[in-house]
């Protein structure tokens, strides 16, 4: 075979809906836009995870503190099969954490905006986690299969992250003063952070049309992001809720809402490292890092030590 | 304080509750922050364990503080919050119990409120408290409050588990790396003033004992040091030799440490009070 | 197959030195080996592959498994095997060793043609 057929070979599977498997033949850049795109994806899982822990420790009622405590150990998980979809792709753990922790390597801007009060977590489940399925379900059809499968368990597990999340702001919203205006306070600074989420225009979004093409991505980011408002305004109408966006208007033509204009110029500030966060978040990520080293080497070393002690075992043995 | 059967068991529901509450705090706060994720995760399984003991447990405390003459109530807890309540005739909940009581009405042992610093002293502390929670609620099952006794019968699974990791940890840690070695000793030494009191009778458990509904803690103490030196020795780590015990937190008499985690865990019930949340 | 060309095989679990056209940037020195997992969802069931993770040792695997994927009530048991082991058949071979059972029909029941009024075969 030839570099030619083995291409056309991998072209026909992509247009069949054939899977692509880790020991299939993919061009070079296909494993690189994977490893690139899941591996963004698996950092912004654990680097989600510390705006939300922030309140693990100040959660106003068990319950509440129960299921933050098992919705952030939730993206703990999905950053762990993340990181194994992409080490099939011939990266290690270690490498991606590398990246990461040098900034080689982004993850979802929305993480370096802080949690300032309870309501934030309602908004970030609501919205942010509404946002993340908005992107992750299609993923479940991804062409790769690892990603693929991953996603399906990811989607699985997120449904109730987002229910949480919309019910933390619905007894906000049926509550008292105070706590209608912490509900829209995280509202108003949430809002546009996750509409940026779905990422830039798709006319300056470099990647869409490759990903398309490769059916690891399935919609645009615009398509994503309109879908996404659609739904998201009639639940906060629901729930009394103002969205802060004074250009937002059904547009009965388009069968669609009319959004005012984002500002990109805030999204690309905050993706370069000058969003409110990005320093302590990093931060925080490497020093888990660097003061867990000698834990994991203790755990290597010991289990080198009761492997030699086994093997030494067997031999007097025989 | 006047001491009714009744009351003598809520008491005693509590101090097991807030070793729970307080142990799974503190665990919690390592989510996200852990050396790997793997363990990141497994951990987070384990504070909410300890949560949901907790919470199990405040809800029998609850049922049983609501059933109270008025008298009783009004005497039992300190905090104006509370005292609030009381005086308007609500009845309390799970989280009245955890988020309105003051310090001096928490009754955990000093071990599990002491600080996550790395986690050495982590691992140290739950090993500590898991060899006694393993044979507090093995023994605790026999309780004739049949709340408590299946509340034993479940945490009982869930403890075993807890023990097995952290007698794991301790003996990778002590027979890892030098460093680990030199860090996890430190640690045990530092925390093994803290156990004594987990064997300590107090009035409270002595009662609890006399009416069938506690656990004699004085009699598990072999058991739990025999696990203790049976993990240690293949830890290659050194049994502490000090012997000298600190003491109180059953009787409500805290570290500095309690103060500041029930500052962080109570703030939105004590900034916003009677909402729902 | 003999290679003509240099063809790149990924991530193949196993095979990650020859498999990598990294290899050369690798820096895993000190990380916990990759496992893979397998679990059986309830009593009769095949283990299932589950996925992967890191763990020092085989008992920490089965507890890191137990930990990050039956936290859902997944599962009964669990298999664990260091990735390293696993051996896989080779993708550039499947038609040689698919495609034969293709045109092998009549292996499938449905291949025969027998009266409706037949029951119970």
């Amino acid at each position: 075979m030839t570099v030619h057929s083995f291409q056309e070979h991998f072209d026909a599977k992509i247009d069949s809906e054939v899977m692509i498997e880790p020991r299939d033949w993919m061009p070079d850049d296909y494993r690189k836009t994977l490893i690139r795109q899941i591996s963004q994806h698996a950092h912004s899982e654990i680097v989600g995870m510390l705006p939300e822990g922030n309140w693990i420790t100040r959660a106003p009622s068990l319950r509440r503190k129960a299921v933050l405590l098992a919705k952030v150990q939730d993206e703990g998980g999905h950053g762990l099969y993340l990181y194994s979809a992409a080490e099939t792709l011939g990266i290690t753990r270690d490498e991606m954490y590398d990246q990461l922790h040098t900034g080689k390597a982004k993850y979802s801007s929305i993480f370096n905006y802080p949690t300032l009060t309870w309501a934030d977590m309602g908004a970030i489940g609501w919205l942010v986690d509404g946002a993340a399925i908005m992107n992750q379900v299609p993923l479940c059809r991804t062409s790769y299969g690892p990603y693929a499968r991953a996603m399906v368990r990811v989607c699985k597990e997120e449904s109730f992250h987002q229910r949480q999340g919309f019910e933390i702001m619905m007894v906000l919203a049926n509550g008292t003063e105070v706590q209608k205006k912490m509900a829209q306070d995280a509202l108003n600074r949430w809002w546009w952070p996750s509409i940026m989420m779905f990422g830039p225009s798709d006319a300056d979004s470099p990647h869409t049309a490759q990903s398309m093409r490769w059916r690891i991505k399935r919609f645009t980011n615009d398509e994503l992001r309109q879908k996404f408002i659609d739904v998201t305004v009639e639940q906060a109408k629901l729930i009394g809720l103002t969205v802060p966006d004074p250009d937002l208007k059904w547009n009965e033509e388009r069968g669609h809402y009319d959004f005012g204009p984002i500002n990109w110029d805030e999204f690309w500030n905050v993706v370069k490292g000058n969003g409110p966060c990005n320093k302590e978040r990093l931060e925080a990520r490497k020093k888990a890092w660097e003061d867990g080293a000698w834990v994991r080497d203790a755990a290597m070393a010991h289990a080198q030590k009761r492997k030699a002690r086994q093997e030494n075992k067997a031999v007097k043995a025989a | 304080m006047p001491n009714s059967k009744q009351m003598n068991q809520l008491l005693y529901t509590l101090q097991i509750a807030d070793n729970a509450l307080i142990l799974g705090h503190r665990i919690s706060e390592w989510c996200g922050h852990g050396p790997i994720l793997e363990q990141d995760i497994a951990l987070t399984n384990t504070a909410l364990d300890h949560l949901g003991q907790a919470r199990s447990l405040y809800q029998h405390a609850a049922d049983m503080f609501n059933a109270l003459s008025s008298d009783n109530k009004k005497t039992l807890f300190t905090s104006t919050a509370l005292q609030n309540k009381i005086n308007k005739g609500e009845a309390l909940d799970e989280d009245d119990l955890a988020y309105l009581r003051d310090g001096w009405d928490f009754r955990n042992v000093l071990l599990t409120e002491q600080p996550n610093k790395d986690w050495g002293y982590t691992v140290a502390r739950s090993f500590l408290y898991d060899a006694f929670s393993f044979y507090f609620y093995a023994a605790l099952q026999k309780s004739k409050d049949t709340v408590l006794a299946a509340v034993a019968e479940k945490s009982l699974k869930e403890v075993t588990y807890h023990l097995r990791w952290s007698s794991e940890w301790m003996i990778r840690l002590g027979d890892g790396t030098e460093e680990s070695k030199t860090r996890v000793q430190e640690a045990l030494d530092s925390y093994w003033a803290y156990t004594g009191e987990m064997f300590e009778m107090t009035a409270v458990d002595k009662a609890a004992l006399a009416d069938g509904i506690g656990v004699d803690i004085a009699a598990i103490k072999t058991l739990w040091q025999e696990r203790v030196n049976m993990v240690l020795e293949e830890a290659t780590l050194i049994l502490p030799a000090n012997t000298w015990m600190h003491s109180g937190g059953k009787e409500c008499r805290h570290s500095e440490h309690l103060g500041y985690i029930l500052a962080e865990m109570q703030f939105m019930q004590r900034a916003y009070p009677d909402m729902e949340w | 197959m003999n290679q003509l060309i240099n063809k790149n095989l990924y991530g193949d679990y196993g095979d990650k030195e020859q498999a990598s056209g990294t290899s050369g940037m690798h820096n895993t020195a000190g990380e916990w080996p990759l496992w893979e997992v397998f679990i059986r969802s309830k009593a009769g069931l095949d283990h299932k592959h589950a996925g992967s993770l890191h763990a020092a040792d085989a008992q920490m695997a089965i507890e890191n498994a137990r930990d990050v994927y039956t936290r859902r009530m997944e599962g009964v048991s669990i298999w664990v095997v260091e990735s390293k082991y696993i051996h896989a058949s080779d993708p550039f071979e499947a038609a040689s060793m698919y495609e034969p059972a293709n045109d092998k029909v009549y292996r499938h029941p449905t291949f025969y043609d027998l009266p409706d009024e037949l029951k119970h075969m």
